[in-house]
This record gives structure tokens, C-alpha cells and sequence, in this order.
């Protein structure tokens, strides 16, 4: 290995009671790919932005090109040659491409230099196959070019490390392989990069190394990524053996929802055209299909977020006559939104009161108008047990949890009511292993127990394994429906641009 | 109908809607500033008050009008200082402490005048600023005695408009200002300093403010009275909503709110006296209200506005 370009030594965070690193080494070399891998709230991120400068560690050093430096802030960071991509991306969608570029950069006789930001831009572009419109306001990108954005301003600012926290989180299929075409011409031209993402195919296609952190602490490193099982990797992680569930058998009953001709205009994204469908008790549903070809909508229109236009649902029996979340959920509908942080749990109310609120009404937890605090705290702590939510307690504002741990609690919080039926969308997105594998196991428990569960999802491989019947929409229709044993990758790849359809 | 349209063509009709429109403007852009960093200011209404205050005493005091101006401005860059030092250092509410900024500048302000002047029955007043008229422009036919025969600091809110659009949109400055106001942790990401910026942001606006406060005791009245400001705080607040955040836009809300405001000054001056004059007075507000109530809805407030930035929050 040659000389590190980067390296961090005896790195230890903690916030409150947390230790969320302790003691971690971790050093990348010239035009290497470093994976960094974890579960759930094992401290990635919190690493990450260490190194970054957003979080001051309360021990170790970090060295650049061998010498120790001191980073307080982003600004050193960046100086240092440390450019980051956020799990969550750090742009103002108002503003433009390039002004999104030129934020921080000083400029040119007092004014901004924009002359001078151009020809830069087009130098990454020619380096790096990466290139964008520089005077499009940020929010009229597609996801994927927002992290393209991300990763241009980080060369922008001369990077020679670059992190990626989470990216393929986010992309469909065919982004990632751009994505990974590009990060590995960045190598091969010296950058240092550091990956993380919970998909241990990718990991293993992608890294040259790998350090697995575990609780905090580096719990082992991975030397020949490419020459190790996934199982292997998952072991370190987790500490322990993960088998993949077993899909029992299970005889669907009645028709638990039934969508009739549903049509919806006038909002966002794309709208749904005579959708009909139907999932039965004890079975799952998969929604497949390339992101925006109307499954947001599908998902709003099923959990009352949306009313439709035309058709009509039925939910256990009963048409539905009002479209709201609340009339929804006592006719006995779960959801799990895509959107955790906005439509799921409220992240500034503390945890156990994000835990109930669509049944605070209830009697369970309130009384004469009143509510009863003790039943709230004493199902969070239940539920927080019941599902391994890794968080300091109950009290916790939500949103200091981190991705996985949220998750869990969302499905916690929606499963502990026996729902009839259960829609949910993309319910393993930045989980570990551990937590994707322990979220399908719920799902079969209540397809067990009878429950209809709807998953949309963008993951072929975790559709596959969990549906019974697989229908794939193209352009807000249902383009056709596949019994699971029927479907293969590339069958329903094939569906889902639109080329064949069949029921 | 055609009465009032004639008016509305004479000298003195649109000189009286540039000045009404001066003061706004400046609290306007100040305003502007300030919300663009993702910082409400509502201490405007009284750091105006205590900045016309400050600047009519130490311009009757000194003899100095210009000293008065410049004294009128530190003051309101420091209370602005003071609501920063609440809202974006410390992290408090913007409401609250906005409106406690207004009491407390107010007040102040009645405070020390009387410790100053005392009571008197004719409030003291200064010879203001005189007109000055700019050498050709001025000889234009009807436009040239309507805005170029007016006082410096009238000229100087003209040449605050285009200069306030080129720092917010063409300098790094800016850019870092606007950015804040719309995603703190990418500005913070980006190297930039989150709490530097909207310090300044809200400072460069308190003395903004404190033109506006200047203007109106050694320009438009030449004296100091409790009600001096009466609402053009406020007023400027629903005029950055109505502007779109936008210093041309702002501006341009403030000059059709003077229009208004002129009109009625007019209608009440005119010949439909047997109308209660609080009628005329109310016109300009219910302007303000309709206009905001059309204008506002397409409107989008900067994404972090009055939301305070921890660095280590998630
Ligand atoms: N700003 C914060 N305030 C309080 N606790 C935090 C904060 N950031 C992280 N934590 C805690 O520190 C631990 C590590 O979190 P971190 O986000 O680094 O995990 P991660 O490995 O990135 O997980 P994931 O794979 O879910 O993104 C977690 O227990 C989390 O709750
Ligand atoms: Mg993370």
C-alpha cells in the first residue's frame, strides 16, 4: 500500500450517552476505494462527518499526506482536500446549478466569478464524464443528478478524498452503474474514495478494502472485498450468521383491499390511468416498476393522501367513502410512507410520541381528552425492545435516530395494531442487512396472521423474495401482474420499460 | 375620475409618492436582508423608532444632519446586532425576540427623548435636509422636479435598490446570504460560515432600518414625535412578502404602496371631505392586505426562514 493520503487515528464521538465511535482507525490510500460498512446506527456517518469537520471528535487526529492537521470546520475540510456527499444532500433546491457550485468560493474582483466557474465545470465534465446545466435551478433535477451535483462540488473545491455516504440509497439500477463507472475513473486518476452502503454486492464490486465498524468500534477489516462472501461481511457486521427467512407457505383468503378503475390528476409526479388491483388476506402484493412511473401517487391514493378522481376502493368489505388518513386507518390500513423524516415520524417530538400519534385519540392512550403519558412512554419501551431500536430511550427526539432505527420504529408503530392491510413503501432503503432481513421476517409473520401487505419497491431482489404476485407499472398504469414463481429479473426488467404486458 | 387622474400627473403629486416610498424602501430592503439569511426581523418597527430618535438628537445636538444620519445608522446596526445575537447565535425564537426588540427599542427611545428634550408642548424640531436638485435631470419636463429635485438621501434609496439586487445576486456575499436563508448545512458544508453570514445579513439590515428612521425625522418631518414610525415597520414586512424577497420586487411594492398612500392623502385634501378621513387613512393598509392576500400565494419564503441552525443537530 502506498503512503496514505489520508488517515484518521483513535477517532471516539460521542453525543449524550452514545458512544457512537470509540477509538477508530481508518486510513485510505491514493486512487483507493475504501468501503466502509455497519449496521444501523454502528457510527458511519458520525465518522464521516468527523472527517469532514461537521462533528468535532472529543479524541484522536486526523493526518493528511502524514502530517496532522486540525479541522474544525467544513472550510478546513475542504481545504484539506476532503470533499463529502451527504446521505441526505446538502443543496439549496432554489438556487441554480452553479450557484450551488460557487457557494463558498471567493470571488473575482468582488463579484462572483462565473466565467471562471464554467470553464471549471466543463474541466470535471472532460476529466470525469460528469457534466450538468449549469443555470437549472437544483430542483428541476432528477435525484440522480442531484448526487451528480454533490460529487461535482466536491471536485469543484479540488477534493483528493472523496465520501459517499449512502449513494445508491437513492438510485434507480442503471444510475448505480454510471455512478460506479465514474467513481472508478476518479480512482484510476489517484482520488481517494470512501464508500458506504449497505448492499454488500455492490461493496464487493466496488471497494478495494473495506473496515466493518460494529457499536462504534472498528469490528474487523475486509482485505479483498471482491474474494469474500457476502455472508462473510454480513457476519462481521452483525456479529452473528444472517439466513435468509423462510417463506412459508400461506392459502390467500378474500380480497382485503381492491383498487377499481382509480384515476387521479392534478398533482405532482406522475398520475394514475384506470389502476386496478387487488391484494388478498395472507398475501403479498409487489409494486415494481423504474421510480416515477406512478407509485408515489398509487401510495398516497391507497393510505388517503390522495383522492382519486375516478374509481373506487374497497378496504375489508367496506367501500371507501372519504379519502383521509384517519378514516383509512380505523377501516384498518397500515402505512409505512417512503418519505420517513416528513410524512413518517415527526423528528422534533420525542420518540414515543411520534410512536402514537395516529392513535393518540384513542383510549389507549388518552383519556377525557387528556393524555396519559405513562401508556405512551410504556409502549415506546415495549415496541423499542420488542424491535431493537438502538436509541438512548424513549424521550428521544426522533430525529437523532438514525436511518434503520427509524425505520424499525415507523413499522413498530404501524404493526402493533394488526392492521388488515399494509402498504409500504421501499421498507428496507439504507437498512443494514440485519434490519432489512428482520423487516421481511415481520412481513411474513403478518402475511402469516393474515394481513395483506402491498410493498412498492425499487429492489428487484427483495421483491422477488417477498411477493406472491408482482404487478409492474409503467406510466402511471399497471403495465401487468406476474405471479412470484412466474417472475425473474429479467422478466420484469423487461415490464418495466414498457416493452411487454401481460396479466 | 378624471380630477384624480390629473393629479396623479403633477409634480408635486409624484414627488410626495418618492418620498413616501424613500423610508420604505430602505426598511424594505433591510427587511429584505434579513429574511433572505432565513432571519424574521419584527424588532423593525422599533429599531426604526430609536434610530429616527437617535439620529433627530444627535443631528439637533451636533448642528450636524449628516452626523445624524450616521449615528441613526449605528444604532440600527447595533440592534440588529441584538436580534442576531438572540435569534442566530443563541437560537431563540425570532418572533419573540423580534417583537421584544421592538418594545424594548421603543421604549428606549420614548425614554431618553424625554430625558433629553423634557416635556414641551411644541415638540423640538431641526431644519432638515433641503432638496437638491441634480444639474440637467432635473430640467426635464414634469420627472425631473418629481424625483430629481429631491433630498441625497432620496437618491441615495434609488441608487440602494440596483445595488442591493447586484450584492444579493452577483457577489459571494450574496450568494453565502442566500444560500443560508435556504439550506444552512449546505452553506455550512460549503465551508461557509452560517452565524458570520446572518449576522451580517441582519446587521447590514438594522442599519437599513435605521436609514429609513433617519429619513423620517430629518427629511420628512424635521421633528421627532411617538408616532413617527407609526407602521411603516410592519408595513415594510408585508411589502418583502409581496416583493417576493426580491429587491426590485420589494422596492417596486414599496413605490406602489406610496402611490396609495399619496392617493389618499390626496382624496382626504380633496372634496369628498363628508367621509370620516380614518377612511382615507385606511386605504393604503387595506392596499397592502388585498395585494398580499393576491400576491402571496405563488410566493415562497426562503426555506430556512426563522428556523435557527445547531451544527450538530440532525
Ligand atoms: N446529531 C446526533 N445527535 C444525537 N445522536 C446522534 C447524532 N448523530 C448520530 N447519533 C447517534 O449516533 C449513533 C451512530 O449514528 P450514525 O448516523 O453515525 O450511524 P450510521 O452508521 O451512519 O447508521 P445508518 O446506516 O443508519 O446511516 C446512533 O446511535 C445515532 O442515534
Ligand atoms: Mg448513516
Amino acid at each position: 500500500m502506498s503512503a496514505p493520503l489520508i488517515e484518521m487515528r483513535g477517532i471516539t464521538k460521542s453525543f449524550g450517552a452514545v458512544k457512537a465511535n470509540e477509538a477508530v482507525d481508518l486510513a485510505v490510500a491514493p486512487g483507493e476505494i475504501l468501503g466502509l460498512l455497519g449496521e444501523n446506527g454502528a457510527g458511519k456517518t458520525t465518522l464521516m462527518n468527523v472527517l469532514f469537520g461537521a462533528y468535532a471528535p472529543d479524541a484522536g487526529e486526523i493526518l493528511v499526506g502524514g502530517r496532522p492537521v486540525a479541522i474544525h470546520n467544513s472550510a478546513d475540510a475542504l481545504a484539506a482536500g476532503i470533499g463529502m456527499v451527504h446521505q441526505h444532500f446538502h443543496l439549496a433546491p432554489r438556487l441554480t446549478v452553479l450557484e450551488n457550485l460557487l457557494i463558498g468560493i471567493p470571488g473575482k474582483s468582488g463579484r462572483i466569478d462565473r466565467a471562471g466557474g464554467l470553464a471549471r465545470l466543463k474541466e470535471i465534465g472532460r476529466q470525469h464524464g460528469l457534466s450538468l446545466d449549469p443555470d437549472l435551478p437544483v430542483s428541476a433535477l432528477s435525484v440522480g443528478e442531484q448526487q451528480r451535483l454533490e460529487i461535482i462540488k466536491a471536485l469543484f473545491r479540488g477534493a483528493k478524498l472523496l465520501i459517499l455516504d449512502e449513494p445508491t440509497a437513492v438510485l434507480a439500477p442503471s444510475e448505480v452503474d454510471g455512478l460506479f463507472a465514474a467513481l472508478r475513473s476518479m480512482a484510476a486518476q489517484g482520488l481517494g474514495i470512501i464508500f458506504i452502503s449497505h448492499k454488500l454486492n455492490e461493496v464487493r464490486a466496488l471497494t478495494h478494502r473495506c473496515v466493518v465498524l460494529r457499536h462504534g468500534k472498528v469490528a474487523g477489516r475486509v482485505d479483498h472485498p471482491a474474494g469474500t462472501t457476502s455472508a462473510e461481511m454480513a457476519k462481521l457486521m452483525c456479529g452473528h450468521e444472517i439466513v435468509p427467512p423462510a417463506k412459508g407457505e400461506s392459502t390467500p383468503g378474500a380480497s382485503v383491499l381492491t383498487l377499481d378503475g382509480i384515476s387521479t390528476s392534478g398533482h405532482a409526479g406522475t398520475t394514475l390511468r384506470e389502476v386496478s388491483l387487488f391484494v388478498r388476506s395472507g398475501e403479498i402484493l409487489g409494486i415494481a416498476g423504474v421510480s416515477g412511473n406512478g407509485q408515489r401517487a398509487l401510495a398516497d391514493v391507497i393510505s388517503g393522501m390522495l383522492s382519486p378522481d375516478t374509481g373506487t376502493m374497497t378496504i375489508a368489505g367496506k367501500a371507501v367513502a372519504q379519502f383521509s388518513p384517519r378514516e383509512l386507518q380505523a377501516l384498518g390500513l397500515g402505512r409505512i410512507p417512503e418519505d420517513r423524516m416528513t410524512t413518517g415520524l415527526v423528528t422534533n417530538l420525542p420518540l414515543a410520541d411520534s410512536m402514537v400519534l395516529p392513535r393518540i385519540g384513542t383510549e389507549a392512550f388518552s383519556r377525557k381528552g387528556l393524555l396519559n403519558p405513562a401508556a405512551i412512554r410504556a409502549f415506546a419501551e415495549a415496541q423499542i425492545k420488542a424491535y431493537d431500536i438502538r436509541c438512548p430511550g424513549p424521550m428521544v427526539r426522533a430525529g437523532a435516530l438514525s436511518g434503520g432505527n427509524l425505520q424499525k420504529a415507523l413499522l413498530a408503530r404501524e404493526l402493533a395494531f394488526d392492521p388488515k392491510v399494509l402498504i409500504v413503501s421501499q421498507p428496507t432503503r439504507g437498512l443494514d442487512i440485519g434490519a432489512a432481513r428482520f423487516i421481511h421476517e415481520k412481513f411474513m409473520v403478518m402475511r402469516g396472521k393474515g394481513c395483506g401487505i402491498i410493498v412498492i419497491s425499487e429492489d428487484l431482489e427483495e421483491m422477488l423474495m417477498l411477493s406472491d404476485r408482482i404487478a409492474v407499472m409503467y406510466e402511471g398504469r399497471i403495465a401487468g401482474t406476474l405471479f412470484g414463481a412466474d417472475a425473474t429479473v429479467a422478466r420484469l426488467g423487461l415490464m418495466m420499460t414498457g416493452a411487454e404486458g401481460r396479466s | 375620475m378624471s380630477a384624480v387622474f390629473e393629479q396623479i400627473f403633477q409634480v408635486g403629486f409624484l414627488a410626495a409618492i418618492i418620498r413616501i416610498a424613500t423610508p420604505l424602501a430602505f426598511a424594505t430592503l433591510g427587511e429584505m436582508f434579513s429574511e433572505r439569511a432565513g432571519v424574521l426581523n419584527l424588532g423593525i418597527e422599533g429599531i426604526m423608532l430609536l434610530s429616527a430618535m437617535a439620529g433627530f438628537t444627535a443631528a439637533s445636538l451636533s448642528g450636524s444632519l449628516w452626523l445624524g444620519v450616521l449615528v441613526a445608522v449605528l444604532v440600527g446596526a447595533l440592534m440588529g446586532a441584538l436580534h442576531a445575537l438572540f435569534t442566530v447565535a443563541l437560537g431563540l425564537s425570532q418572533h419573540v425576540c423580534g417583537i421584544g426588540v421592538t418594545l424594548f427599542c421603543s421604549g428606549l427611545a420614548y425614554f431618553l427623548y424625554r430625558l433629553i428634550f423634557g416635556q414641551q408642548s411644541v415638540p423640538p424640531s431641526i431644519k432638515g435636509f433641503q432638496p437638491v436638485p441634480i444639474p440637467l435631470l432635473s430640467d426635464i419636463p414634469i420627472l425631473g422636479p418629481a424625483v430629481f429635485n429631491q433630498f441625497t438621501l432620496v437618491y441615495l434609496a434609488i441608487i440602494a435598490i440596483p445595488l442591493a439586487a447586484f450584492v444579493l445576486y452577483r457577489t459571494p456575499w450574496g450568494l453565502s446570504v442566500r444560500m443560508v436563508g435556504e439550506n444552512p448545512r449546505a452553506a455550512d458544508s460549503a465551508g461557509v460560515s452560517v452565524i458570520a453570514t446572518r449576522f451580517q445579513a441582519v446587521i447590514l439590515g438594522g442599519a437599513l432600518m435605521g436609514l429609513a428612521g433617519a429619513f423620517l425625522t430629518m427629511a420628512q418631518f424635521n421633528a421627532f414625535t411617538f408616532g413617527v414610525v407609526s407602521g411603516r415597520g410592519w408595513v415594510a414586512i408585508a411589502l418583502v412578502v409581496f416583493g417576493r424577497w426580491d429587491p426590485w420586487r420589494s422596492a417596486g411594492a414599496a413605490l406602489l404602496f406610496a402611490f396609495v398612500d399619496a392617493l389618499q392623502l390626496r382624496m382626504q385634501a380633496s372634496g369628498l371631505g363628508h367621509i370620516p378621513y380614518e377612511a382615507f387613512l385606511m386605504l393604503p393598509f387595506i392596499f397592502t392586505i388585498v395585494a398580499m392576500a393576491f400576491m402571496s400565494r405563488n410566493a415562497v419564503a426562503p426555506s430556512a426562514l426563522l428556523k435557527p441552525f445547531r451544527r450538530e443537530e440532525r
